[in-house]
């Protein structure tokens, strides 16, 4: 007899399903996270480095492309930390049920965005200056 | 390990269509089918039936497309008041009882699907045998070592007894574990919601002694820590029951146990 096939999962489960979407998009902004900390490593040893490699990193990391992935590390960050107290309050054992943790979903996109606006205002905005 | 893309022999082909010409109430379903005779991928057939010529629930639909359109359809079905947790599977997404799904709830195209990540036996039916065996693995059964009293039975408190009420309820229709990425990547060393459950019940009853040992064996990377409350669980059982909690519950102690 043939193996048995494997029913479909990703293909066919409802991705924009709360749990799931919020889930997901917690993996997908530490990765994010992750992908950044080689730019600021980068950033911290040519401060150290001398005059000359500080300016080399001033140079590169103005980029005007730059502020794309800056704005994508806000992103991530203000997501990351926000669902990351959301799984620190369930660890504790509260807003496990259902209706609680479907109201915490919606709260986590919230205060996310409003603290992705706070930061990308101060970095971006009228409170941001030139680097 | 994750695999995202389904292996070659699963990825569902289109299938035929079975029209209802004049259908007064038209739904359209979108059912996988899988025969395991003759080596072909599953396929993706549709029916269009009349919701007016059968009963409300989505397995009522099933069993007519069954006796009227195709006979060879298989599905597991018993209760038809979601008791006994056999017609579990994956409607426009998510994993539910068919029988307790009504058809008005879901739309007029309806996508039924196996129970997600599970070999195919098949068409709708799913090889449970390694969710049965992760169940027998928690020994969902009452563990003591002091004799039971000889003139009465071990009995617990009202408040006791309302601890384990809900968790007691699992019906053990694997719409939790199916619905769980974690279960999907690693059915074969995480134990699943629904394991964890029937484990968290005896752990948490008054009358069992074996809580330390139970709690040992869920002391694993792989067993209980492959939840990362994703919540899929909690959010499709169709009995309103709580994994979810019931691993945090899990998790909880052993941390207060470790001192």
């Amino acid at each position: 007899m043939a193996p048995r096939p494997i029913s479909p999962h990703l293909s066919v489960y409802r991705m924009t399903r709360y749990t799931l979407a919020t889930s997901i998009l917690n993996r997908f902004t530490g990765v994010g996270l992750s992908l950044g900390l080689p730019l600021l490593v980068y950033w911290l040893t040519a401060v150290a480095g001398g005059a000359a490699a500080q300016a080399r990193a001033q140079h590169l990391l103005a980029h005007p492309l730059m502020k794309l992935v800056y704005a994508a590390l806000i992103v991530s960050f203000c997501y990351h930390l926000v669902a990351g107290i959301r799984h620190l309050v369930w660890d504790t054992g509260r807003g496990l049920e259902r209706a609680q943790s479907h109201r915490s979903a919606w709260l986590v996109v919230a205060l996310s965005l409003a603290l992705m606006l706070l930061i990308g205002w101060c970095a971006f905005g009228a409170g941001g200056r030139a680097p | 390990m994750a695999e995202f893309r389904l292996p070659p022999n699963s990825r569902p082909v289109q299938g035929v269509t079975h029209r209802a010409p004049g259908a007064r109430e038209l739904r359209t379903f979108r059912i996988y089918r899988f025969n395991p005779d003759g080596g072909a991928n599953p396929r993706v057939d549709t029916f269009e039936i009349d919701a007016r010529s059968c009963g409300p629930m989505v397995l009522d639909a099933l069993i007519q497309i069954k006796a009227a359109i195709d006979s060879s359809l298989t599905f597991r079905r018993s209760c038809r008041e979601g008791i006994c947790g056999s017609c579990a599977m994956n409607i426009n997404g998510l994993n539910c009882l068919a029988c307790t799904t009504s058809m008005h709830d879901v739309g007029a195209e309806i996508r039924i699907y196996p129970l997600p990540h599970m070999p195919v036996v098949k068409d709708l039916v799913t090889d449970l045998t390694n969710f049965y065996a992760q169940y027998a693995s928690v020994k969902p059964w009452l563990q003591a070592r002091t004799p039971a009293p000889p003139d009465h039975e071990r009995l617990q408190s009202k408040e006791d007894q309302e601890k384990i009420d809900r968790p007691a309820a699992c019906i053990l229709c694997a719409c939790c574990s199916t619905a769980c990425p974690s279960y999907w990547w690693n059915s074969e060393r995480y134990l699943g919601p629904a394991a964890l459950l029937a484990a968290y019940r005896w752990i948490i009853d008054s009358r069992d002694e074996a809580t330390g040992e139970r709690l040992d064996e869920l002391e694993d990377p792989f067993r209980l820590y492959r939840c990362h409350t994703i919540m899929n669980c909690t959010d499709v059982c169709p009995k309103d029951l709580n994994p979810a909690r019931a691993i945090t519950e899990i998790k909880k102690m052993l941390v207060e146990r470790s001192g």
